[in-house]
């Protein structure tokens, strides 16, 4: 059971050889032992998990089944499922039991998955390493002492470290990708707009986007042929026809045009991930794709222009988390202005509280245009040198990450060197470019390294074909963190 | 532009967030360091350039002014810190 897939495991269940009950216990009986010293889950509630293994069992018993029925899946935390709690990390919402399911959450029960647990996480996905959660930082598989990665990084962790097939996720500047690259496994951020935000706590709308873990780029194809599709409810979700992700798994990688932007190898890339990075490369080549140089020299301001846009959303979204209508509210305060401030000060991290007020400033009086406006006319030259590279190629490839995981603490004190460790990924969503993250090998300390594959605007399917098709030839995404199976 | 102590105090206040007089300096510090690299963004030329605020400069949907949801009160403020008589308690503002 340890090492299947998603689509395994499905096959399994579909062949009735295991029922989803007998699936879930194995998974939360994981999340329970290894899980805890992983530090990935905030919340695990094994008799709901099992009342839906059991629903899930009915389904598969009449045979009703689809290709997630009875799987169990981790969320992370920052998705509303109802009755479940949902945190997002942070102590302003650690009494917070969703009242409603998010929509994705709607999508994969209705698919006849199942909730294995809510996963630990950055507060409000603000963060790359997993240590702003009110929760304490999840430690990575591969090495104990080295971060999962952030902000997804209870998830990324529960993936790598078998606690379960496969996981959800949000990335709004890397928070997908590079917890997958730190962790050994693969992740997606869709284009803007396929997955919808309703019930997805929000940091940055117009980054923000929701997207999946596994171990093979086809179980994210899977997964993401549930979680895409229009909603209603959030008025940036696109009105597209649906897409089956997996159609163009199979087909060979011959003429493919490969986009390498000589940025993502310039200074500052390290040697033994630049070596991984290449060799991956090598191997597409020998599976008959081209290689192109591209060029998107806009992309060193994508840092800047983030942690100016980035926040400046964040402030105006979290102004909702006042202490009147849910959530942590200050035991004691002497009016309501001191009720708010009190409540915001106790309820919010240190990494929280520093988005808000940048974002403040940047939207305050007289700084508007210097600040807001500036970096949004920054965000389209960034945007247009992905567009002019597309041009010239069908999938863009590069590192993940200049490093690989580095050590717990090791970039806790020092918010710009944490925030220029996303260089590689910023940029992508800046642009609302679909974006995934694979196993590519490892560097020093055995540490995973992560190939980013960055695709045109709802060009997810392409982007998977070349990810299966590597994975067909590699075999770096079976790989098992040491230790994990006997525990 | 430099940020000063008298900033850090006046967006606090604008962000409804306590700081305690002696983390303001250590804010600051930390502050400045952000705007620091924020202020690279100065040295592109931007004139002409039209700002982008959607990625692929859509117009948010719109929808018919109409009631679709349901009236779902009592399950919302089941969760809020002080209700009463269906009415969500604050701090008396009015003297």
């Amino acid at each position: 059971m340890l090492n299947l897939t998603v689509k395994q495991l499905a096959a399994e269940l579909a062949a009735k050889r295991v029922s989803s009950v007998e699936v879930t216990q194995y998974f939360i009986k994981r999340i329970n032992a290894l899980g805890k010293a992983l530090n990935a889950f905030i919340s695990v509630d094994e008799a709901r998990s099992l009342a839906s293994a059991r629903a899930a069992d009915q389904l598969l018993a009449a045979g009703k089944g689809g290709p997630l029925t009875g799987i169990p899946l981790a969320h992370k935390d920052i998705f509303c499922a109802k009755g479940w709690l949902a945190t997002c990390g942070s102590r302003i919402l650690s009494n917070f039991v969703a009242p409603y399911d998010a929509h994705v959450i709607e999508r994969f029960d209705q698919a006849g998955a199942v909730i294995a647990g809510k996963t630990n996480m950055d507060e409000f996905a603000m963060g790359s390493s997993n240590e702003t959660s009110f929760y304490g930082p999840v430690k990575n598989p591969w090495d104990n002492a080295a971060v999962p990665g952030g902000s997804s990084g209870g998830s990324a962790a529960a993936v790598a470290a078998r606690l379960v097939p496969a996981a959800t996720g949000t990335d709004t500047g890397g928070s997908i990708r590079q917890p997958a690259a730190f962790t050994g496994i693969c992740g997606l951020k869709p284009t803007y707009g396929v997955v919808s935000r309703y019930g997805m706590i929000a940091f940055a709308s117009s980054l923000d986007q929701g997207g999946p873990f596994a171990r093979t780029a086809e179980d994210l194809a899977l997964l993401l042929n549930v979680m895409a599709g229009f909603d209603a409810r959030d008025s940036t979700s696109l009105q597209r026809e649906p897409e089956d992700y997996a159609r163009e798994l199979a087909q060979p990688l011959q003429g493919l045009r490969i986009g390498l932007p000589a940025e993502f190898f310039a200074a500052g890339l390290a040697s033994d991930v630049a070596r991984a990075v290449d060799a991956a490369i090598a191997e597409f080549r020998r599976l008959g794709c081209e290689t192109v140089e591209v060029r998107l020299p806009n992309m060193r301001l994508s840092v800047p222009v983030y942690y100016v846009l980035a926040p400046a959303e964040a402030s105006s979204n979290l102004a909702r988390f006042d202490g009147v209508r849910y959530g942590y509210r200050a035991p004691e305060y002497s009016d309501l202005l001191d009720m708010y401030c009190k409540t915001r000060a106790q309820g919010f991290g240190a990494e929280v509280k520093r988005r808000i007020l940048i974002g403040t400033y940047v939207l305050s009086h007289g700084y508007y245009d210097a600040y807001y406006i500036k970096a949004q006319k920054l965000r389209r030259l960034i945007a247009q040198d992905f567009a002019e590279a597309f041009r010239r190629c069908d999938v863009i490839m590069g590192p993940t990450t200049p490093t690989t995981a580095f050590n717990l603490g090791e970039k806790a004190g020092d918010p710009v060197q944490m925030y220029l460790s996303d260089i590689y990924t910023i940029a992508v969503n800046l642009a609302g470019l679909p974006g995934m993250s694979i196993p590519a090998g490892f560097g020093a300390g055995n540490h995973p390294v992560g190939l980013q594959l960055i695709g045109n605007y709802f060009r997810e399917a392409k982007m998977l074909n070349a990810a299966h098709q590597y994975q067909q030839v590699t075999d770096w995404h079976l790989r098992l963190p040491p230790g994990i199976e006997a525990k | 532009m430099a940020l000063t102590l008298d900033n850090v105090k006046r967006i606090a206040n604008l962000a409804r967030i306590e700081v305690a007089p002696h983390e303001a300096e250590r804010v600051l510090a930390q502050l400045t360091g952000i705007f620091g690299l924020i202020e690279e963004m100065q040295a592109v030329n931007t004139d002409g350039i039209v700002p982008m605020s959607h990625s692929q400069d859509r117009v948010l949907r719109l929808r018919e002014d109409a009631v679709t949801g349901s009236d779902q009160h009592t399950l919302f403020q089941a969760i809020a810190p002080q209700v009463e008589a269906g009415l969500y308690l604050v701090p008396k503002v009015i003297e």
